[in-house]
């Protein structure tokens, strides 16, 4: 006992080492060493990420983790926010509440993304966690606006409230109203996505007196003039959101509004800008010195209007735009962004079939002309080629992520009318690091063949429309030792694709198959030989019941899930 | 001709004849079927009213549906659209957020004869008819540009093509663009139509009398100067003949 206590390091010395440990990797890697290593690890650990709510129990995580502070928690599939999974399908973020109510009530942070969130939820968030701090709620559906109304009236150390892209019904802006008058440690604050009219003084008097303000995104509610009002009060913006960027403004007016950005010395990300009208844009110019990440993407801007505002920008890392732009817009984007990291471009009108405007390949190449730090694009095009692809990538291989979406379903190369495989052969033969990639456009197994062979680093593929048999889908799990997300829909993968990923499901995350030709006996073989992993099948009502119409596929160590409704098939 | 017919006539006992053909209907020869308006217009001797003729070929596609497949709608004329789009769940993949996006503006529809897809415009975006067809203009070029057109250049100096603009009302009138101030004009406006005068046979006694005269009369309204000269322009940037 003597030499081992000579050789043994104080526990709580370990605790305080580790506490230094912030990434996931290091600790995961930590905890494996020996017991009192894992020990430590856990009781030292401050924040988790759970990429799927299903792979582990609230209880298996208090249980490990019992000081946790801040939280983040993925629920439903991706295709989810596409309306391809029912909306009853669970993902219900109240158990862990309760959970870590009990258990962990210093929380501080949540961050949920595709959680079922209800009013009811955030009533008891609010009540249960005393030091709450950040609270931000992406695609999360389930609530309404009652419930910011708890978190506003009862957090009462909020610092973030950030409120994106969310099923959320909106029933009043007057949420904002119960922050109380002595409330003033705001520092982030978002609601952007929700519709309702705020009580502008009520808003006014909260930016007035919440001096930390650092990220402030506004609804269409706020106009252009309590815009201006705003800025006055909060030039210390790091971030800013506007509103309805439209108004019947006076010359007295636009000076004052330009003289306001002007002021803001900070801005180094800019989005809204909802309506904007060439004639109030430039108000704008002057604080964009600084911008690094411009979201255009609710605004419908045209080409030259964006060469205009990309002048003022040299300094531009991320840019999100509508299809508006046009290939012409586009030039203007590799002719004023060397320093372009990011693109994305959205179609404005993806679901009118008269309509036929945006992008195409040529755009596509004039940014990669320009911007060869590009690492990061999601493009919605009308068309494209195999020769282009294979340039633009020739210009950047440094893609980390490349999510081309060509709109027409299995469309081939324009003008030779091939398939798209050399494209995304190209794509992966050059581009090392690629750790995302969504393919689209008609394509064979070949494609999957050179994706297998030479993505690497693969961790996230999405396909649609694609694949000529078994073959292609094969070739991916047998090849990409990285992959940790699979979604496919609408191709012809079969029982004898499922189950040729037997041995890769357990590390991966999460497979999705829908309207593909996956049986339920298929899928009750693969729950029958993988027990570690659940296998759900989503029944769609018309079909016959043998066709498995969606599958969902993830390991977890948390067994089969209880909470499935009808819809949801749990084998 | 469609496969129906076809088979109809294929049933009569007389093979060579084509009955079809020879069958006396009320409205224009070929109107009833696919993509055959735009061809038999300059055919026809007969002279409508302006808005019988628009009749044919619009209330189509005005009253709405947007499954159809761009052949069907006869204004769209003999070029054939690429595969037609079907709707699809959750395709394109865009979250429900981004589709109200071009909602709250004041878009219109843009229809351009020998054009299989329609554009979309923002009148709010322009002060004036000089502004907004100085814009078509540019975006008719980009139709050219794509080879939508089956080779047949619009710039050609000796083919030119006659076009007139036009717009659909709140009445649902098709009205010459340009007839009334610009700001009641953007309220009112619901579709515009580039149409090819080759088309509205029989209106010359209409468009003498909606066509704004400038070289005649002295005074002259602001309201439809702009449009007269915009209209000009867009048309000997076509080379069109003015058709006053």
């Amino acid at each position: 006992m003597e030499s081992t206590r000579s050789l043994s390091f104080p526990d709580k010395v370990r605790e305080r080492v580790f506490a230094h440990l912030t990434s996931p990797e290091d600790r995961s890697s930590v905890s494996l060493v020996c017991k009192s290593w894992y020990d430590a690890e856990r009781l030292s650990r401050t924040r988790v990420s759970i990429r799927n709510c299903y792979s582990v129990s609230p209880e298996i995580l208090v249980r490990r983790f019992p000081n946790i502070r801040g939280v983040s928690l993925k629920g439903k599939p991706r295709f989810s926010d596409f309306n391809l999974v029912p909306s009853d399908w669970g993902a219900d973020v109240h158990a862990w509440l309760v959970a870590f109510a009990d258990r962990c009530p210093l929380l501080e942070e949540l961050s949920l993304k595709r959680m079922a969130v209800s009013d009811e939820s955030l009533e008891f968030l609010a009540f249960s966690f005393p030091n709450f701090k950040v609270l931000s709620l992406l695609s999360c559906d389930g609530f309404t606006t009652d419930g910011l109304e708890a978190i506003a009236t009862f957090c009462k150390n909020l610092t973030e409230l950030d409120i994106q892209e969310n099923g959320v019904e909106d029933r009043s802006g007057s949420w904002l109203s119960c922050f109380p008058e002595r409330f003033t440690s705001l520092e982030v604050l978002n609601f952007s996505n929700l519709t309702s009219e705020v009580d502008f003084d009520a808003l006014e008097r909260l930016v007035s007196r919440c001096k930390s303000l650092k990220v402030l995104k506004v609804n269409r509610s706020v106009s252009l003039e309590q815009l201006q009002k705003l800025l006055v009060l909060a030039p210390q913006l790091v971030e800013l959101g506007t509103g309805s960027f439209s108004l019947e403004f006076s010359a007295h007016q636009f000076a004052e509004l330009e003289s306001a950005f002007n002021n803001c010395k900070n801005i180094q990300s800019l989005s809204g800008l909802l309506d904007a009208t060439v004639r109030y844009l430039p108000a704008i110019y002057p604080a964009c010195a600084n911008l690094t990440f411009l979201n255009l993407s609710y605004a419908a801007m045209q080409s030259d209007e964006l060469d205009n505002l990309l002048m003022h920008c040299p300094h531009l890392q991320r840019l999100w735009v509508l299809d508006t732009v046009g290939d012409k817009g586009l030039e203007a984007v590799g002719s004023n962004c060397p320093l372009l990291e990011e693109l994305r471009v959205f179609p404005a009108d993806p679901f009118d079939e008269e309509i036929i405007q945006g992008v195409t390949e040529e755009g596509f190449l004039a940014v990669s002309f320009g911007c060869p730090r590009l690492h990061y694009v999601l493009y919605f095009c009308q068309q494209m080629t195999n020769a282009a692809v294979a340039t633009i990538v020739q210009n950047c291989p440094d893609f980390t992520h490349f999510r081309l979406c060509i709109m027409n379903p299995g469309q081939p190369d324009y003008l030779t009318n091939e398939p798209m495989d050399e494209a995304f052969g190209a794509v992966v033969k050059t581009c090392t690091k690629l750790q995302r990639l969504s393919v689209s456009g008609l394509l064979t197994d070949l494609a999957f063949e050179y994706i297998g062979k030479h993505a690497k680093n693969l961790e996230v593929l999405s396909v649609a429309f694609a694949g000529s048999s078994d073959w292609g889908m094969q070739c991916v799990l047998e090849g990409c030792p990285k992959l940790s997300k699979l979604e496919i829909r609408d191709c012809p993968f079969g029982d004898a694709a499922l189950l040729s990923g037997l041995e890769k499901y357990e590390s991966m995350r999460s497979l999705w198959m829908s309207a593909c030709n996956v049986t339920v006996d298929g899928c009750r073989l693969l729950a029958t030989k993988m027990p570690r992993l659940n296998v759900e099948v989503i029944k769609d009502d018309e079909s016959d019941d043998s066709q498995a119409d969606k599958v969902y596929v993830y390991r977890t160590v948390a067994g089969p899930r209880r909470d499935s409704p009808p819809s949801v098939l749990a084998l | 001709m469609s496969p129906a017919n076809l088979n109809e006539s294929s049933d009569s006992d007389v093979g060579s004849l084509n009955f079809e053909e020879t069958k006396l209907t009320l409205g224009l020869p070929g109107v009833e079927c696919r993509g055959t308006a735009a061809e038999s217009g300059g055919k026809s001797g007969v002279k409508r009213g302006f808005s019988n003729t628009i009749d044919l070929n619009l209330r189509s596609s005005s009253s709405g549906g947007d499954k159809r497949c761009g052949g069907e709608n006869d204004v769209l004329g003999s070029a054939k659209p690429p595969a037609a789009k079907t709707q699809m769940v959750g395709w394109p993949p865009v979250r429900a957020s981004r589709k109200n996006v071009m909602r709250s503006c004041k878009y219109v529809k843009v229809a351009v004869d020998g054009a299989p897809y329609l554009r979309k415009v923002d009148l709010e975006m322009y002060n004036s008819y000089q502004q907004l067809l100085g814009a078509l203009e540019d975006m008719f070029s980009c139709f050219t540009i794509r080879n939508y057109l089956n080779e047949r250049r619009i710039m050609d100096q000796v083919n030119g093509v006659e076009y007139v603009a036009t717009y659909e009302d709140k009445d649902g009138d098709w009205m010459l663009v340009g007839d009334v101030p610009w700001k009641m004009f953007v309220e009112i406006c619901k579709r515009l139509r580039l149409m090819k005068s080759s088309e509205a046979i029989g209106l010359e006694f209409i468009l003498q009398e909606h066509l704004p005269r400038t070289q005649v009369q002295v005074e002259e309204e602001d309201i439809c100067e702009g449009v007269t000269v915009a209209v000009q322009r867009l048309l000997v940037s076509f080379n069109l003949v003015p058709l006053v």
